[in-house]
C-alpha cells in the first residue's frame, strides 16, 4: 500500500485548506496592502499628536518622572544609557535567539513527525496543551537552582516557552493533508521525503509561520521575565533595576527597546509570509 | 493522422481488478472484477455515473493504490507503483498554488532528479497557447490555462500513456469544446494512449476510439461501444444525427443498468 496517500477513497476536500487559519492572521493592523499617500500621511500625523499630546499634557498637568516620564525624557535616557544598556540587549536577543532556535527546532521536528503517526499523536497532545498553556515563567525559580543565575535557565525557559507554540501550529498546518496533490507528487515518481519537502511542507508553510511569529513572542516575554526573575544581566533585570531606583525614564527606555524588539520579530515574520506563502490569500 | 487504425497491440491490461474500500461504516465495494485492454496509441474513454469506481479503477492503473485482487500491467511490467511510462492528468488542473507556472511544470523532473527539458517544455507551452504565462501563479490563471499547464507538465516528461481522471469536469462548457479539440490534436500529434475517465457522454463519444461503460456498486463494466466517427472530429460533429444516436443509445444503457438494481446492495 502507498505509505503517503494510504488506502483512502479518492475523494479530495477542497474546502479543508480555505477554511482553516493561516497567513491571514499575520495581516492585522493594516501592516499589509497599499496606502496612499495621504493616509501615509494622516497615519504620521495621529504619531505624532498622540506622541506629542503626551508630552504637553504631562508638562501641562506637572506629572512627576516617577509617575510617568514625558516621551522627551524617555529618549534622553534612551540615548544617555545607551552604552549601559546595549550589553543588556545582547544578552536578551542572545537568549531569545538561542532559545528560539533550538526550542522552535524541536517542535518543528516534532509536528513534522507527530502528525504522521495520528495514534502517537493523540498521546502527545495532551502534554503539548500542557506545556503551551501552563506558563514556563513559572518554571525558573527551578530553573536557577539547578543551571544558576547565568544565561543557561533563560535559555532553557525560552525553548519551553517558544518550542510548543512552534510546534502547534506547525501540526495544525501539516495536518492539511491534500490527498490530490499527494497523488500527484506520487505519479511523477516522488519518494516519501520529497512529499515532504515538495508538498506537504510548502502547504504547512503559512501555519508554520504562524507558528514562529508566536513562539517567538512567547520566547522574548519568558526571555523578559526569566530576566526579572533571578540574576544579574538582560533587560528585564535591568527593568527592576531601574524601577527599584525609580528610575522611570530609563525604565521607560527599556519598554521602547522591547518594543522594538517585538514589532521587529512581527515585521520580519510578516515579510517572511508575504515571501514564502503568499500564494494563500 | 498518425493514428488512422490504432494498433491492437494491447498497452496496458487490466485483468480482474477488484477493489474494496475499509471504510468506518464498513467497507466499500469499489470495483469488482474489472478487466479491460488499452490498446497501444488508443484513446480509450471510461465513461460512467458518479461513484461507479471509474476513478479507482485510474489510480490503479496508475500504480496510485493497490487492488485488493487482479492486477494492472503495461507491456511486461506490472503496475503495483507509479511508472515512468505513466502520467496523470488530474482533477481540477491539481496545480501547486506556491509555484509559478514554470516551476509546477518543471515538478516531475524535480521529482526524478532530471534536468527540466526546456526546450521541449517552451514548445509544448507554445503548443497550448501558454507562452508568457510562465510567472505568472495558478490563482492568477483560468480553469482552462490551469488544465492545459497541467497537461504541459504530464507531457514534458514524455510518458507513452496518459490517465486522464475527469479532467475537464470543472470547465464551462465551452473552455471545454476548446480543451476537448486540444486534446485530441495533441493525441493525434503525438500518438500517446490515453485513458480518459468522464461522466459526460457527448464527451466520451468526441475522443474515444472505444468507449467502456461501467454501472456503480460495484463498479463494473457494462459495455463497450467502438466509435469510429472519422477524425479528425469537429466540435459540431455533436449535433449531427448519428452523434446523438450514439448518446442515446449509450444513455439507455446506463439508465437501464441503474434501474435494474433499484436497492443498491452495498457489500
Amino acid at each position: 500500500m502507498d505509505k503517503a496517500l494510504g488506502d483512502k477513497i479518492p475523494e479530495f476536500n477542497r474546502q479543508a485548506v480555505a477554511d482553516e487559519p493561516g497567513i491571514a492572521q499575520l495581516r492585522l493592523f493594516g501592516l499589509g496592502g497599499s496606502r496612499t499617500h495621504l493616509e501615509t500621511i494622516v497615519i504620521a500625523l495621529v504619531a505624532v499628536v498622540i506622541v506629542g499630546g503626551a508630552e504637553i499634557l504631562l508638562r501641562v498637568l506637572n506629572v512627576p518622572q516617577y509617575i510617568m516620564p514625558k516621551p522627551s525624557q524617555i529618549l534622553v535616557a534612551l540615548y544617555t544609557e545607551w552604552p549601559f544598556l546595549w550589553p543588556h540587549l545582547l544578552i536578551t536577543l542572545y537568549e531569545l535567539f538561542v532559545g528560539f532556535a533550538i526550542g522552535g527546532a524541536i517542535g518543528f521536528v516534532m509536528a513534522a513527525v507527530i502528525t504522521q503517526f495520528p495514534f502517537v499523536e493523540k498521546i502527545v497532545t495532551p502534554y503539548i496543551l500542557l506545556l503551551v498553556t501552563t506558563p514556563m515563567l513559572a518554571l525558573v525559580p527551578l530553573l536557577i537552582l539547578r543551571f544558576g543565575f547565568g544565561s543557561e535557565p533563560r535559555i532553557i525557559a525560552v525553548a519551553l516557552a517558544s518550542g510548543p507554540m512552534v510546534m502547534i501550529n506547525s501540526a495544525t498546518g501539516f495536518r492539511r493533508v491534500d490527498l490530490a496533490k499527494i497523488a500527484l507528487a506520487r505519479s511523477f515518481g516522488a519518494n516519501t521525503f520529497q512529499i515532504f519537502t515538495k508538498i506537504r511542507i510548502p502547504m504547512a508553510m503559512p501555519m508554520i509561520i504562524v507558528g514562529l511569529m508566536v513562539g517567538s513572542i512567547f520566547g522574548l516575554l519568558t526571555a523578559i521575565g526569566a530576566e526579572m526573575v533571578g540574576g544579574a544581566e538582560g533587560l528585564g533585570n535591568r527593568l527592576t533595576y531601574y524601577s527599584a531606583l525609580i528610575r522611570m525614564p530609563q525604565f521607560f527606555a527599556i519598554i521602547l527597546i522591547l518594543a522594538i524588539i517585538g514589532i521587529s520579530i512581527y515585521i520580519f515574520f510578516y515579510w517572511l509570509g508575504k515571501r514564502w506563502a503568499s500564494w494563500e490569500a | 493522422m498518425a493514428k488512422g487504425a490504432a494498433g491492437s497491440q494491447p498497452k496496458m491490461i487490466v485483468e480482474g481488478a477488484t477493489k474494496f474500500y475499509a471504510t468506518q461504516s464498513g467497507s466499500v465495494h469499489a470495483l469488482d472484477n474489472v478487466s479491460l485492454e488499452v490498446r497501444e496509441g488508443e484513446f480509450l474513454c471510461i465513461l460512467g455515473p458518479s461513484g461507479c469506481g471509474k476513478t479507482t479503477l485510474l489510480w490503479s492503473m496508475a500504480g496510485l493504490h493497490d487492488l485488493t485482487s487482479g492486477r494492472v500491467k503495461l507491456g511486461k511490467d506490472l503496475i503495483t507503483k507509479p511508472h515512468r511510462e505513466i502520467a496523470v492528468i488530474f482533477q481540477d488542473a491539481n496545480l501547486l498554488p506556491w509555484r509559478n507556472l514554470l516551476k509546477n511544470i518543471a515538478l516531475p523532473f524535480e521529482l526524478k532528479r532530471r534536468r527540466p527539458d526546456m526546450q521541449r517544455i517552451d514548445h509544448l507551452l507554445e503548443r497550448v497557447n501558454l507562452k508568457g504565462f510562465e510567472h505568472k501563479f495558478p490563482p492568477e490563471l483560468s480553469g482552462g490555462m490551469q488544465q492545459r499547464a497541467s497537461i504541459v507538465r504530464s507531457l514534458a516528461v514524455d510518458p507513452s500513456v496518459l490517465l486522464m481522471d475527469e479532467p475537464f469536469g470543472a470547465l464551462d462548457a465551452f473552455t471545454r469544446d476548446e480543451m476537448n479539440i486540444l486534446i485530441q490534436e495533441i493525441w493525434m500529434e503525438t500518438g500517446k494512449t490515453i485513458a480518459f475517465v468522464t461522466h459526460s457522454i457527448a464527451e466520451a463519444i468526441f475522443l474515444a476510439d472505444r468507449v467502456v461503460v461501467m454501472s456503480a456498486r460495484p463498479g463494473r463494466i457494462s459495455a463497450v461501444y467502438d466509435v469510429d466517427i472519422p477524425r479528425p472530429r469537429s466540435v459540431e460533429i455533436q449535433t449531427k444525427p448519428d452523434f446523438i444516436a450514439r448518446v442515446l443509445e449509450i444513455k439507455a444503457r446506463i439508465d437501464r443498468g441503474r434501474v435494474r438494481a433499484p436497492g443498491l446492495e452495498v457489500a
